[in-house]
């Protein structure tokens, strides 16, 4: 328990090398500790965010490298795709820092119908001047993760990190 | 089964590759940019599929020796991901038409015994969902659009719609069902007809999958195992 505790809290240093205001705990990624020798060998059992983020090759890396750096011989990461990732499991924190940062952060995820098309888009408040007058550019954004909003009130565009 | 992993992640690959052609030559920024997204998620999907084979394979395989160095001869994907991108009408249909059939053939998988295929399925349907919003949105929108727009949606009609039944060759009726009420809707609404009696093709006669694979995997070829 105590160790487990020890090697989430250097999780916790690790910064999302996208969103380096995240650490990666703070996604939801992190889905369990397993401490095999303690001390020497462990493993992390991490699951991707979307299919094709290219961060959660990056993101293993670091893993490993902390964690040796701490004296663990053998670190083994695990890919864990079933329960799928949903932004439902990002902190509270997580979500505090995105707004700071000025990206909007994810909304309760609702079930997406694939058939209700040109539905109004989710109603997102502007992180910069806290208008609820904003409009969506692109459901697709500059990332997986995020789409494209305009602020109306300020006229600033700014990313929303997606309900997912 | 093997088999089967491999058409569903070459599937994945090919169109995935196609769509990427469009990046930094799209009509506008967001649809360029909505794009390359799409093909990043079809991307992903592949590679864990690919990683899945090559544990089942157990002989070497590795996901990017499935992608970079296979032969045209051994790629299972269907004819429709591989035909050329033509214009950017072309394009929203035929992923309207793939995903239409992505969709609920991803909700079938999400409950197959195979636990691994089933998660990967589950994790893949969260992200169709909106590339099947998205390429539904813009076949309306173009079939709805201009006279030009129009016109040039029916030609993409009958350019791509020789390459569905192979498209559907390993669907059982539900699936095909839910494919064809979905493409009827769409259709209607885009005031796009669905064509009868089309003669479909049977075999690939063309040279377009290996063009692709010479692109895509030259440079894996001329340098074994380079990484960067």
């Amino acid at each position: 328990m105590v160790e487990e505790q020890k090697i989430l809290s250097i999780l916790q240093s690790i910064p999302d090398p996208e969103i380096p205001v995240l650490a990666i705990t703070d996604l939801g990624i992190i889905r369990n500790v397993n401490v095999i020798i303690p001390g020497t060998k462990l493993e992390i059992e991490i699951t991707p965010t979307y299919s094709g983020c290219p961060a959660i090759d990056i993101i293993s890396m670091n893993i490993r490298m902390q964690l040796m750096k701490e004296g663990y011989a053998e670190v083994i990461i695990t890919k864990k795709l079933a329960p799928a990732w949903t932004t439902d499991w990002m902190t509270e924190n997580g979500k505090q820092k995105l707004k700071a940062y000025g990206i909007a952060p994810p909304g309760n995820s609702v079930r997406s119908n694939p058939s209700v098309l040109f539905a109004e888009a989710v109603k997102v408040q502007c992180p910069q001047c806290n208008s609820w007058n904003t409009q969506l550019i692109s459901e697709f954004g500059s990332t997986s993760c995020k789409s494209l909003y305009r602020c109306n009130s300020c006229m600033e565009p700014f990313d929303h990190f997606k309900c997912h | 089964m093997t088999d089967y992993i491999l058409h569903l992640a070459d599937n994945a690959l090919i169109l995935g590759h196609r769509n990427s052609e469009w990046t930094g030559h799209g009509p506008i920024l967001e649809q360029d940019i909505a794009l390359s997204n799409i093909s990043l998620d079809l991307i992903g999907q592949a590679r864990h599929l690919y990683q899945y084979a090559a544990e089942l394979l157990n002989d070497g395989s590795t996901e990017d020796s499935l992608a970079y160095l296979r032969g045209p001869e051994a790629f299972k994907n269907c004819m429709l991901v591989e035909q050329p991108k033509g214009h950017w009408g072309t394009t929203v249909l035929r992923q309207f038409l793939f995903s239409a059939y992505q969709y609920p053939l991803y909700q079938q998988l999400s409950t197959s015994a195979d636990e691994k295929l089933a998660a990967i399925a589950q994790k893949s349907l969260k992200e169709v969902t909106y590339h099947l919003r998205w390429s539904s949105e813009w076949v309306i929108r173009l079939g709805q659009g201009t006279e030009t727009s129009h016109t040039k949606m029916d030609d993409a009609v009958q350019t791509l719609w020789p390459y569905t039944e192979d498209l559907l060759k390993y669907a059982d009726d539900d699936l095909k069902t839910k494919w064809r009420n979905q493409l009827r809707d769409v259709f209607a609404k885009a005031s796009l007809s669905v064509p009868v009696n089309m003669p479909m093709a049977i075999h690939r006669k063309t040279t377009h999958l290996a063009d692709l694979l010479s692109e895509m995997q030259h440079l894996q070829r001329t340098y074994p195992n380079v990484e960067w």
